[in-house]
């Protein structure tokens, strides 16, 4: 037993089958502290927030909360204890009303009738504590973003927390509502109530974190008593790692432009004024935090999503954008992030899902054969190498080889322009070192290739050039020459 | 012979289990009635699945692409009732208004495409709203009368048996019927409604206009409908508005039970044919075996659920 009030981590590991995602974390966070989460995607601060929180168990080492032994069994478990997770995403049930929603699972009642009554005068005196001016009769859909959060918290009172882990609260927040959150942040301190506090902007952690600690693949790299760290250091422990991993050197002295964006605007402001082209052959990163707007631009370059202006070019010639079918006859196709919902028709066959995109490749009139889809997936599905028969459905595939299906798919009709997002998320090793030679036989046949990718030394590990994005701002466009630092990039994207 | 048998089993891949289901229900009904093992009795089959078999092969298609229609019998109503009144109304010659019928038809399709595709309403409500504007419609134009006394050469589209046993009612499905299946299995829009089915995201980021087959699709059940209301009208030599009142239930149970699912991206003409037959044979038998059409329909409620329970079965043990 220990005489520590707050919580103490002791030497917590987890692994996902062979892979170790948390290496032996310890950390403490004491009563009214305010303690900063940070680290590169994957490196371990959602699963170590998710062992503190009750949803995932952890394989060793032991935790304590008020000096007690804490091991919670459930997410239930730990609100009980007094230990909530707040995600970056809200969870709330949109058509009922605050109070609904704070009382969600625990509705108050009263001879087995929903007491209303109570419930509104309850959570309106947690919205008071929170200097909220929000009725708790009113529906949560009708709330902005940044008041739908601070329900969250308000419900995580009234559950009697005292530590609360925030994942990303100001990812989808403005200035002045950051500052709010910061302020109610500061009053809950001092009536005792800490954080475990999780961030990618950087900046903002001097203003409201009484410690840092950072995690790098799962380890605990550094730790920090106070927050005045210059971020320089701070990114220097997020990215740096012992051993580099190996990118192919790809050649490209093209000067021939092929893709050529100007001033293009979303419709719904995740990105604005983007300008940027790019040579044959040439591999151009596009470098940026979550929610940056990366996705966005590419999706919208495809003309998957539409936007209120700006102009694209292809060849020195202005082409329509307004849906993927003008953008695929134009010879722009993109292999999407999440390729299980938006990229296979994984109830399929191979075969279907290579041809369903070519038919006007290899049919000279709209008549199919099966022989002739069966010839031209098989010739797809060899260039890949990959491991699987046309008959196959798509889903009997592994995460590598649905990857390369995907690959195929397109550069079976030999495209001008290949846009990659997040190429390599959640494929092994080996399947990833053959996906970046891909891309460099792509790019040494002269295909203009964009690369989006969270992992950062990916972007500059491939790419000849690179945009930086901050919040849908072009921040800049580096020359692989020109010695791109990680640390600098991290700062303009944070920026 | 062995090339038809390979030809067969190439037009019924992936219907194995409904066509030995359907040779079992044939097997069984010839043992138990001396009537139903006949070429007569076929070809009454054969006659009396045709409405049902055209308005299928549009089912068949909203299907795969993740649909569903539920206006076909309100629509095949609509269709006869116009044909019908424009030419006892207005003395439009009777082939005219069989092509004006038919259009109507189509066009209470289009407009389910619409509803489903631009005004994004759920294909359920569109062509539930559908079912009831169109049989109200089909009441509307002669306050709910039948209309009777056509030509004789209207008629004589579903009695006169040309080449000895087969009426013209009968050529129409089985034209319709290969035409459906060549277009679903060897035109590449054919192969873009499964695509459309497993998934309308990917289709569309794959450079299909999903929007607009969707439209086409529905459209086209309509048109279908409409031919099956002139081809009902033949049979019955009157137009009635209550003609096709719940045969949406008979189209989609034949469907289904021809091994579409209702999740989109699978199904086919083969299959379908097969479930309509299906559904044909239990009612031709169960009539010559003297049931009501009571336990008819408790019958044809159970076999949904074997064919379908096999099937989701089949799917689990692979």
């Amino acid at each position: 037993m220990s005489d520590h009030l707050g919580l103490e981590v002791k030497k917590v590991s987890k692994s996902y089958g062979t892979a170790k995602v948390l290496n032996e974390v310890s950390f403490e966070v004491r009563p009214g502290e305010v303690v900063a989460l940070l680290g590169e995607n994957g490196a371990g601060k959602s699963t170590i927030s998710s062992i503190i929180a009750g949803s995932v168990n952890h394989d060793s080492g032991t935790m304590t909360w008020k000096g007690q032994d804490y091991n919670p069994s459930s997410p239930g478990n730990a609100i009980q204890k007094g230990i909530g997770l707040i995600h970056q995403e809200t969870r709330l049930l949109k058509e009922l009303s605050v109070a609904e929603n704070v009382f969600v699972g625990r509705m108050i009642t009263k001879n087995g009738i929903v007491d209303f009554n109570k419930m509104n005068s309850l959570a309106s005196e947690q919205l008071k504590r929170l200097g909220l001016e929000i009725s708790p009769k009113q529906l949560v859909k009708n709330l902005k973003m940044s008041a739908q959060q601070q329900i969250e918290i308000a419900k995580a009172l009234t559950l009697n927390s005292e530590l609360l882990i925030l994942d990303e609260p100001t990812s989808s927040l403005g200035e002045s509502e950051t500052n709010f959150l910061f302020d109610k942040i500061r009053q809950l301190k001092k009536e005792g109530v800490s954080f475990i506090y999780i961030s990618h902007r950087l900046e903002e952690i001097e203003q409201i974190a009484d410690k840092i600690i950072v995690l790098r693949d799962g380890n605990l790299v550094s730790s920090y008593d106070n927050a005045n760290i210059a971020i320089n250091k701070i990114v220097h422990d997020m990215v740096g790692r012992d051993v580099d991993r190996i990118f192919p050197t790809i050649e490209n002295e093209s000067t021939t432009e092929t893709l050529r964006v100007e001033n293009l605007n979303s419709i719904d402001g995740s990105f604005e004024n983007i300008n940027f082209s790019v040579n044959k052959g040439e591999i151009f990163g596009i470098a940026g935090l979550v929610g940056a707007g990366r996705t966005e631009l590419v999706r919208a370059i495809c003309g998957a999503d539409k936007i209120t202006s700006g102009k694209v070019f292809v060849d020195n010639n202005e082409i329509n954008i307004s849906s993927p079918q003008d953008a695929i006859k134009n010879g722009i196709v993109m292999v999407p992030e999440d390729r299980k919902s938006l990229g296979l028709l994984l109830e399929q066959s191979n075969s279907q899902n290579i041809s369903i995109a070519n038919f006007d490749v290899f049919l000279k009139s709209g008549w199919v054969s099966p022989e002739k889809i069966k010839n031209f997936s098989k010739k797809g599905i060899e260039l890949m190498g990959v491991k699987g028969s046309v008959d196959q459905n798509a889903n009997e595939l592994s995460g590598g080889n649905q990857q390369k299906l995907l690959i195929s798919k397109w550069i079976s009709r030999k495209p001008k322009v290949l846009i990659f997002d997040e190429p390599t998320r959640g494929i092994d090793v080996g399947a990833r070192h053959s996906i970046y030679q891909v891309m460099k036989q792509l790019s040494e046949s002269g295909i203009s290739i964009i690369v989006v990718s969270s992992d950062l030394e990916e972007v500059v590990g491939l790419s000849h050039r690179m945009l930086i994005l901050s919040r849908g701002v072009q921040k800049n466009i580096l020359t692989n020459s020109d010695n791109i630092s990680r640390v600098e990039i991290m700062k303009q994207a944070t920026n | 012979m062995e090339n038809i048998i390979n030809f067969t089993k190439r037009v019924f891949r992936g219907t194995q289990g409904t066509f030995l289901g359907l040779i079992v229900l044939t097997i069984f009904f010839s043992l138990a009635s001396p009537y139903f093992f006949s070429a007569r009795n076929f070809i009454n089959i054969l006659d009396q699945v045709t409405v049902l078999g055209i308005m299928a092969l549009g089912m068949t298609a909203v299907i795969i692409i993740g649909g569903i229609d539920l206006s076909v019998g309100s629509i095949l109503a609509l269709s006869m009732m116009v044909t019908g009144w424009v030419w006892d109304a207005f003395g439009v010659p009777l082939h005219y208004a069989c092509l004006i019928g038919i259009f109507i038809g189509s066009i209470a399709g289009l407009i389910n495409g619409l509803l489903v595709s631009y005004l994004k309403l759920p294909a359920f409500i569109a062509t539930l709203a559908m079912l009831s504007a169109a049989r109200g419609l089909a009441n509307i134009f002669t306050d709910g009368k039948q209309i009777y006394g056509f030509p004789e050469w209207l008629t004589n589209l579903s009695v006169v048996r040309h080449f000895g046993f087969i009426p013209v009612t009968m050529l129409v499905f089985i034209f319709l019927t290969i035409l459906c299946w060549f277009l679903l299995k060897y035109r590449k829009e054919g192969r873009n409604l499964y695509a459309i089915g497993g998934n309308p995201e990917v289709a569309r980021l794959s450079g299909i206009n999903v929007k607009g087959t969707t439209v086409v699709v529905y459209t086209i059940s309509g048109f279908l409908s409409g031919i099956a209301g002139i081809l009902l009208t033949a049979r019955l030599n009157t137009c009635v508005p209550q003609a096709g009142f719940t045969y949406e239930l008979d189209v989609i149970a034949a469907v289904v039970i021809g091994g579409a699912s209702l999740n989109g991206g699978v199904g086919g003409i083969a299959g379908t044919i097969v479930g309509v037959f299906i559904i044909g044979v239990l009612r031709n038998g169960l009539n010559l075996l003297g049931f009501s059409p009571f336990v008819q329909g408790v019958v044809i409620g159970a076999v949904i659920v074997f064919a379908v329970a096999l099937d989701t079965f089949k799917k689990k043990e692979r």
